[in-house]
């Protein structure tokens, strides 16, 4: 929107390092040189730990590089931060909303921060509301919205001040589809009709297909810089489809070519499995046929990856020595089951039944109720009515040593952050009354497993997440459920993260494991032998990805994907019922 | 039981390590009854030293000189006027100048000789009662040694009827000998109180309280798992400030530690029963503090700590039945200066046992059936 010369941020040979708590020294950036030009978007992409926060923050004078120059806007971000922030939009991951004040509040407490002016609120308050869609929340506690709606109202905040730059630190995770198009809508709205540049971190491949050009961070190195399409086409000719035998999962076959070094990446999609080749004439198993297809970014992202880090190491797991498998049973099985918080109705006569060995997967946006679901299944809250069974008995009412038979990982992580990571280990094999030689077996089985091992001795709390979720896991795995309820898992977690997760799920499903899985990323409904869709604490749909799939409109330029399904069945379900757009979380 | 002994002792081993491998709560739990013990040893004092008094001797006889110099040379009180008339008096009680005025009438010495009864006047501020109470007395006693004195030095009769107090267990009844003591029980309420309403509040914040509720440990065990390692805490805290009661403070122990520590194990096992009770009833630390804070106040001012409970009305020495310092209250300072036995405790003792009865089974239901 100015006619500067200078690019909007510029940057060369930044360096930071980061001291942890055990005076060990980590690398946050390494020799990061970039540029964002003026008007358009512009993506960070990497995974977590890849230094992207790191980055932002530097461009928000938060912190100051130790190596390298930064300008932004034309300033030097080091020598006057102030003036750089007056002019730039910074949303933090988790943005400062006051829980406790409305919605308008919330927008007057920034707007008053900012020294915005009476007559500037009379012509950007109506606009904001307007393109975020709050208007009718206006009086609601920030802390009651759902967790889009809070990304909404972070991103309002932002912008009360028309800033020239905006900076998106990950305003998309822990988003369910319907909120993050939204989000979406609103950003590109900015982009092209105000003419705002915007700088955005993303871990979601497809949002970064979206961007005029993209970062590509890994390990606090730059690895590409580009457009999208010059990101793509480092796997072209390496992507195709292999289809799995009949009546395999697709998730065996994707599992079985993770493991394949003639294999950069796969994953399953649509019934069959897309994969990336190492090279163009990489060899890969010969029974498996392959249907050359178009690459995408993801493919090109992670064959870029695999070049520069060690990912190739296979997550494929097993249990232990007494895992026996016994399909066909019922393992769970839920009745007309109903909750209520007051008046307010978060699961609404739900029935469904998950069979022994199934991977089970409960989808639906924030706040539909697949929390609570979990929590009565888990037997931490009373059903209001209706019934439910986990391997035959209510949890809830039955025996303690009921609760042997069933891991649980909740959503947030939450094992004692000041204990070590085999101190954890300890406490829960005694919870679980693994005790002598046994106890010694499992611990060393989980630290092996997860490669826990190096990272034994330090505080949990301070674990990168990635192995947080691992250490979750393995707690919840040392007693050989065989029931594992795993909810959100995957929820913040980076592609690579979330590859290595389903790909142990994958392999304790196959020794006879059931999982239950709630998930807002609805392409991992492609791991699932069935998935139920929740919306407003009602079940919207039920069955096979496949079935689920079926769902989704037609479309010319790509084939029905699982999110196209959900958004048209929570969209058809909402005009039947004529509910609001949103809710509050429960 | 075995498996239950099992997990109790993993839930044990879990609260001593978080609280030993933070150095925050290690700091936390051994400071502050050092420095709340100091503090209150020395500031929380009934004890007058340099009491500022004024005079009006309108006599100016050799009695009254003699009667002043008492007043001077006792170390309580400090001469700061000497005033020539009634108007005076008004403006320095009224500005605080002085505590207490002396009045002497012009007829003093004259009075005494003749063997009639001489008055004294004297005005004290009322606004602070105790210190002005405390204060007359000394005053009281100051005066009949001069009668006394007097008497014997100009062949009078002995006064038919004179008091000779003798305060017991305290000789010059130093508020400190009463007041540190109290301190053991007040203290370790206050730390047992916050620390065991802050850690099950802690672990529902943290979302570990239903990673436990997932696994086979009985609420009943969760229970143990955080009363055991509270109570070896609070009586550490509780030892520290005995400590400082008898190598800093210097204050004679008069009875056997065996008891104090027989009467302590049931009072810091009530103060985790409260302490629990109020952490299972709360959603987070926010409302584990607040909690604690309402109940302390009430705790402390019905204990017995600062005034007697024999005064209080009769609803409140109802409610001071179920507070548990004003049992260990009691304990400490018979144990303490009377040298008390267990079998005169027994009385302060089981109304303890029975709080800790009732609140941690509570405690331990609650955990399970609170609506979240």
């Amino acid at each position: 929107m100015t006619e500067n010369p200078r690019p909007a941020i510029e940057g060369h040979g930044i360096g930071k390092l980061f001291k942890r708590s055990g005076g060990e020294i980590v690398t946050a950036l390494d020799d990061v040189s970039l540029t964002v030009e003026h008007g358009g978007l512009a993506a960070l992409v990497g995974p977590d730990g890849a230094g992207k926060t790191t980055l932002i923050r530097l461009m928000a004078g938060l912190l100051t590089a130790d190596t390298g120059t930064l300008t932004v806007l034309g300033i030097d971000i080091a020598q006057d931060p102030q003036s750089v922030q007056d002019r730039i939009g910074y949303m933090p991951q988790k943005f400062g909303l006051y829980e406790d004040l409305s919605v308008q509040e919330n927008l007057d407490l920034y707007a008053d921060l900012h020294g915005v002016t009476v007559e500037e609120r009379k012509r950007t308050y109506p606009q904001l509301m307007d393109m975020t869609a709050l208007g009718p929340f206006a009086k609601r506690q920030a802390g009651r919205l759902s967790g889009g709606m809070k990304q909404k109202l972070g991103l309002a905040c932002t912008l009360v001040r028309a800033p020239d730059l905006l900076l998106l630190d990950e305003p998309t995770v822990g988003v369910d589809p319907l909120s993050r198009r939204e989000l979406w809508e609103i950003i590109l709205h900015l982009v092209r009709e105000q003419g705002l540049t915007v700088l955005i971190s993303t871990s979601y491949l497809d949002e970064a297909e979206r961007c005029a050009r993209t970062v590509v961070m890994h390990d606090g190195k730059v690895l590409a810089k580009g457009p999208p399409d010059s990101i793509t086409k480092i796997a072209a000719g390496r992507a195709f489809l292999a289809s799995p035998p009949d009546g395999q999962p697709a998730r065996q076959l994707q599992a079985r070519l993770l493991d394949d070094p003639g294999v950069t990446d796969a994953v399953p999609q649509g019934g069959r499995v897309r994969l990336v080749k190492t090279s163009a004439d990489a060899d890969v198993p010969a029974a498996v046929e392959l249907v050359a297809v178009e690459p995408r970014f993801e493919d090109g992202f992670m064959a870029l990856l695999h070049k520069a880090a060690d990912t190739g190491k296979s997550a494929s797991m097993s249990l232990g020595q007494t895992a026996k498998r016994h399909n066909g049973e019922t393992a769970v099985e839920v009745d007309n089951l109903v909750r209520k918080f007051g008046t307010f109705t978060a699961v609404d006569h739900v029935s469904f039944a998950v069979k022994t060995g199934e991977i089970f997967g409960l989808l639906g946006p924030n706040g539909a109720g697949k929390t609570t679901t979990f929590r009565m299944l888990c037997g931490l809250l009373p059903a209001s009515d209706g019934t439910l069974r986990v391997a035959g008995v209510d949890l809830r009412k039955a025996r303690a040593s009921a609760r042997q038979r069933v891991g649980y990982v909740a959503q947030k992580f939450s094992l004692y952050g000041q204990l070590s990571v085999i101190q954890n280990l300890e406490f829960f094999a005694g919870a679980y009354g693994l005790s002598g030689r046994r106890r010694k077996e499992r611990i060393a089985w989980a630290m092996e497993q997860f490669e826990l091992a190096e990272l034994a001795k330090l505080p949990s709390g301070q674990l990168p997440g990635g192995y947080r979720q691992r250490l979750a896991m393995a707690a919840a795995l040392l007693h050989e459920p065989e029931i594992l309820f795993l909810d959100e898992p995957t929820s913040g977690a980076d592609p690579l993260a979330r590859r290595e997760f389903w790909q142990r799920i994958t392999s304790l499903a196959e020794e006879g494991v059931t999982a239950i899985v709630t998930t807002h990323f609805m392409e991992e409904a492609e791991y699932c032998d069935r998935v139920i869709i929740l919306d407003a604490g009602q079940v919207l749909a039920q069955g096979t990805p496949a079935e689920i799939r079926a769902h989704a409109p037609e479309s010319e330029d790509h084939e029905p994907t699982m999110e196209d399904a959900f958004i048209a069945v929570v969209e058809e379900a909402r005009r039947e019922h004529g509910r609001p757009g949103e809710r509050s979380a429960a | 039981m075995r498996d239950s002994l099992l997990r109790v002792a993993s839930l044990v081993r879990k609260e001593v390590l978080a609280l030993m491998r933070d150095p925050r709560s290690r700091v936390i739990l051994f400071v502050p009854p050092l420095l709340q013990s100091f503090l209150f040893g020395y500031a929380a004092t009934f004890d007058l030293n340099h009491a500022p008094y004024a005079v009006y001797d309108e006599d100016r006889s050799a009695a009254s000189a003699d009667l002043l110099a008492r007043m001077d040379g006792s170390g309580v009180f400090e001469r700061v006027a000497t005033i020539q008339q009634s108007s005076d008096i008004a403006r320095l009680i009224d500005d605080r100048d002085a505590l207490l005025v002396l009045r002497i009438g012009p007829d003093f010495e004259r009075k005494l000789s003749a063997g009639q009864q001489a008055d004294i006047q004297l005005i004290a501020d009322g606004r602070n009662s105790n210190t002005a109470g405390t204060a007359v007395s000394y005053v009281t006693a100051i005066v009949s040694g001069f009668n006394a004195d007097w008497r014997a030095a100009h062949d009078m009769p002995d006064p038919p009827v004179t008091t000779s107090v003798r305060a017991w267990y305290n000789g010059n009844l130093e508020t400190s000998w009463n007041m540190i003591p109290g301190l053991i029980g007040t203290i370790t309420l206050l730390q047992v109180l916050m620390l065991t309403a802050l850690s099950v509040a802690r672990e529902r914040e943290d979302g570990t309280f239903d990673q436990l509720l997932v696994t086979p440990i009985r609420p009943s065990e969760i229970m143990l798992g955080k009363a055991l390692p509270s109570t070896v805490i609070g009586l550490i805290q509780a030892t520290i400030i005995l400590l400082v009661a008898q190598l800093w403070f210097k204050i004679p122990f008069a009875g056997s530690f065996v008891t104090l520590y027989a009467g302590l194990i049931p009072f810091v096992i009530a103060s985790v029963g409260i302490g629990l009770f109020v952490s299972s009833l709360v959603a987070n630390m926010q409302q584990a503090m607040l909690f604690s804070f309402i109940l302390l106040m009430p705790f402390i001012l019905l204990s017995g700590l600062a005034t007697p409970i024999a005064n209080m009305p009769d609803v409140f020495q109802w409610m001071t039945l179920i507070d548990p310092l004003r049992y260990a209250l009691d304990i400490t300072r018979r144990v303490y200066l009377e040298g008390a036995g267990l079998g005169q405790l027994i009385g302060d003792i089981w109304p303890m046992l029975l709080i800790g009865a009732i609140t941690l089974p509570i405690a331990a239901w609650m955990f399970r059936n609170r609506l979240t």
